[in-house]
């Protein structure tokens, strides 16, 4: 099949799948009892009759749950997510607020997994039987088994407490309010232990999963070939084998892209990243049905998105899968 | 090597540039900062259509009221200089300050006090404040005199700070709809003491002085930063280690034992006596056994609130005694307290008729509980539960995932037993007749009479106590309240919510009035 009629088929079915995720989520949602408006009863400290069928009404809570999917269907047609019941905003606005604070988050916990899971899988896989391929198991083990909150809660308790080395939350110092180049250092200063955190699960499994496959190539003959001609070490290691054995990898990686946004909602909550993950676990305490439904609605095309992107990295990396187009 | 070490030089430089720019470029001058840590993330910002801790703490930053209140419940200027109660408690008169300004510099005037009281009245979630309210004459731009159809004395507490914010008309008279206006969010314009720079919703809350505050030498700051924290463990590091000075409303009692302990930090419980943030176990007396009142009283007697105060609460809790808050000048502690007493329980139990069965066992109830205050809540619900074991209730204690479904099953009365926290609110007419008023028997509204409690002399004490200017009177018709409703135990009162103020040695004047950080804090400075 070409390329163009690939990414075409590819939208095709993403469009439908955004369609299915919006209508399964608004029922899904339904069918819990309780609403935004019992939540912002809740926080105002109670509220007359009047008021709670007041803000029912304005809100559109009080017409039938077929109605209220119609309404809301037609305005993400148009690309209207809607007006978060709890913050009286669109909810469009809000998310995007917060997108920024999650890609980079997300984005540097992947390439940290990767690139130090990767490298650690191979060194692992260079040195089977020492004492660092041990390591790499036994601390793969521990990060893959810790709950994500679990490991957070340590690692600030670690570095923001025991040895207050790294800041405890947020995503750059408020008081400071560095700007520029300074605003940049200061949220890579933030974003090392949120990062390491939800880095850890996966760079567990990527050590793992480097290790293995780096294993399996090093023992296929093309780099049994490549050592009898003499072909330095490093070569053969860095040049031939490790392409071969980041293929499982990659794919990995994009599949558990929505893994990490999952991940992402508790890390943000530990250590205040002002993220889409935080938005999404405020909302769903507060049953901000439209801010939820916009969350799981740009969750799932991030998703879809992810996973047609891997794909095209694949084919990338595989020559066998770009000939056979 | 030369284009290595020429490209290590130039990331050295890079980098010592890097700091230099970052310790270099302060964006605010350092006239002093304080930074506030809080688990409470607002909706929004505007406390004339909203209540709630987490709108009042900074909403009072930013709006000023009539009247202020001092820590022995007494009425002081704010914006208003002076005031007097005519035609027998049925008009309030307010002069207000000379040159005041909202934060646009335009002047306030009466009108924006007319429209801010009108505007209350119409959209704010406490509708008794206000209910007699008819209109606000404005004979002149100082003053202002509210006009109501009966007399109000929760009038005075009503002008305080967290419940009627002066809001500026010429801005939000023009909006559709207050309630829903970006404007409570964003660019807001206030009348108090600090303006609001930003509002980052699950972050922070940056405000700055107020230049031209109506009040000389105030704010002592120069800048607020409230810091938002969605766990409450990292924000105990954050104050530990020094990037918060300053938590008001802390109730995470495991943790405030570390933080006493701690040589940098102080902690009072002194403030916030208005709020009246009650916890207790209420009786769904619509359905049997609990509409007997022994069995109700039976319960009562069989929780030892001195072991959940000493152990569960680790001491820093205070009994409660009654629906009215400690510290309340209506407050009486003349009520039964329900200390400990297992046997009478079981007397109790046995007159109504609900005698042991082969297991042991009378009967079985069902305990709910707010979800998410642990402390307050789950602990106690699971102490209840293995304590009323002791008189023969089975009780199965249930979750609920979230307080959406918790507020659902009990305002469709859905249980028998639930914890429950209820606040006053000031005045009893505000935050304590709801509870207790036949009136208020509204299925599906949260907080209001849930328990379904019913007596015509309770209903006709509230009514009269609700429009009574004598206050000797009132008090006595409030202590004869207190007594009924103790008696008749619709209610368990179990303690006072202990919120204490956690903040840096060297920050002073903290907010020790009756409305604590839920009201101004511009006197607070550090030395």
């Amino acid at each position: 099949m070409s390329f163009v009629a690939l990414i075409v088929r590819r939208i095709a079915h993403a469009v439908a799948l955004l369609l299915a995720v919006a209508v399964l989520n608004f029922a899904l949602i339904h069918l819990a009892p309780g609403d935004a408006v019992d939540s912002i009863v809740g926080e105002m400290g109670g509220a007359s009759a009047e008021t709670i069928a007041s803000l029912r009404h304005a809100y559109g809570l009080d017409q039938s749950l077929p109605a209220q999917l119609l309404i809301y269907l037609k305005h993400v047609a148009t690309g209207d997510l809607g007006q978060s019941m709890y913050f009286s905003r669109p909810v469009l606005g809000l998310i995007m607020e917060r997108v920024p604070a999650t890609v980079i988050l997300v984005f540097s916990a992947l390439l940290l997994s990767l690139v130090l899971g990767t490298a650690l899988g191979v060194l692992a896989a260079r040195y089977p039987r020492s004492w660092l391929s041990a390591a790499v198991t036994v601390v793969s083990l521990f990060g893959f088994s810790a709950p994500v909150f679990w490991s957070g809660l340590m690692l600030l308790l670690l570095f923001a407490s025991v040895i207050p080395i790294l800041p405890s939350s947020g995503m750059y110092d408020v008081v400071a309010n560095a700007q520029g180049l300074a605003g940049v250092i200061d949220v890579v200063y933030h974003l090392v232990l949120p990062a390491s955190t939800l880095a850890f699960i996966y760079l567990a499994l990527y050590s793992r999963m480097a290790r293995a496959s780096m294993l399996e190539v090093l023992g296929s003959d093309y780099v049994r070939t490549a050592r009898a001609k003499g072909v330095p070490e490093r070569t053969v290691i860095f040049k031939h084998a490790l392409r071969n054995a980041l293929l499982p990898v990659v794919t990995i990686a994009g599949l558990q892209f929505s893994g990490m946004l999952a991940g992402a909602v508790l890390v943000e909550t530990v250590f205040t990243w002002p993220g889409l993950g935080q938005l999404a676990y405020e909302s769903i305490l507060r049953r901000d049905n439209q801010l939820i439904l916009g969350i799981l609605l740009l969750s799932s095309l991030l998703v879809i998105v992810g996973n047609l992107l891997t794909d095209l990295l694949y084919r990338l990396i595989d020559p066998r899968i770009k000939a056979g187009g | 090597m030369n284009v290595r070490y020429g490209i290590l030089g130039r990331f050295g430089a890079f980098v010592l540039g890097a700091i230099f720019a970052f310790t270099a470029l302060p964006a605010f001058a350092d006239g002093g900062t304080l930074v506030w840590g809080t688990t409470q993330n607002p909706r929004h910002l505007n406390p004339a259509v909203q209540s709630g801790i987490a709108t009042m703490m900074p909403g009072t930053q930013i709006f000023a009221s009539p009247l202020q209140f001092d820590d022995k419940w007494n009425p002081k200027p704010y914006l208003a200089e002076s005031w007097s109660l005519q035609d027998d408690g049925k008009s309030l008169l307010l002069r207000l300050v000379p040159n005041a300004k909202f934060q646009d510099g335009v002047p306030i005037t009466s009108a924006d006090v007319a429209f801010s009281i009108m505007t209350i009245k119409a959209h704010h979630p406490f509708k008794s404040m206000f209910e007699a309210v008819e209109r606000v004459d404005t004979p002149d731009a100082r003053t202002a005199i509210i006009r109501m159809s009966k007399p109000n004395p929760a009038i005075l507490l009503a002008m305080s700070p967290p419940l009627c914010p002066i809001i500026p008309e010429h801005i939000y008279g023009k909006v559709p709809d207050i309630t829903n206006t970006p404007l409570n969010s964003t660019g807001v314009v206030g009348s108090g003491a600090y303006k609001l720079v930003e509002f980052k919703s699950g972050d922070h809350i940056t405000l700055e002085r107020n230049p031209d505050f109506f009040i000389k030498g105030m704010p002592k700051f120069d800048r607020i930063v409230i810091r938002i924290f969605k766990d409450p463990n990292a924000l105990a590091i954050a104050v530990e280690n020094g990037e918060v000075n300053y938590v008001p409303f802390w109730s995470e009692l495991a943790v405030l034992q570390r933080m006493q302990k701690n040589p940098r930090l102080a902690i009072t419980d002194k403030g916030g006596e208005a709020i009246g943030p009650l916890n207790w176990l209420a009786f769904n007396t619509a359905k049997k056994p609990l509409d007997d009142m022994r069995v109700r009283q039976a319960i009562s007697y069989a929780i030892d609130r001195d072991f959940i105060i000493k152990k569960l609460h680790y001491g820093f809790s205070k009994v409660s005694t009654g629906p009215i808050t400690l510290g309340s000048p209506f407050y009486t502690a003349d009520v039964e307290h329900y200390m400990l007493n297992l046997a009478k329980a079981n007397q109790l139990l046995d007159a109504a008729g609900r005698k042991k069965g082969a297991n042991g066992m009378r009967f079985s109830l069902t305990i709910d509980f707010i979800p998410g205050t642990r402390e307050m809540q789950q602990t106690i619900a699971e102490y209840v539960k293995a304590q009323l074991r002791k008189v023969g209730i089975d009780v199965e204690v249930r979750a609920a995932p979230d307080f959406p479904t918790w507020a659902k099953r009990v305002a469709g009365h859905d249980f028998d037993l639930t914890m429950d926290s209820v606040f006053n609110w000031g005045d009893p007419v505000i935050g304590v007749a709801r509870t207790y008023l036949t009136s208020n028997i509204r299925k599906g509204v949260i907080w209001s009479n849930t328990q379904s409690y019913s007596n015509p002399k309770v209903d006709q004490l509230l009514e009269q106590a609700a429009v009574e200017t004598n206050v000797e009177k009132r008090k006595a018709e409030y202590k004869e309240f207190q007594k009924i409703v103790v008696n008749e135990a619709p209610i368990a009162f179990i303690n006072v919510i202990p919120y204490y103020q956690v903040y840096d040695k060297d920050l002073h004047n903290l907010p020790t009035t009756i409305w604590g950080a839920a009201g101004p804090v511009y006197e607070m400075y550090r030395k």
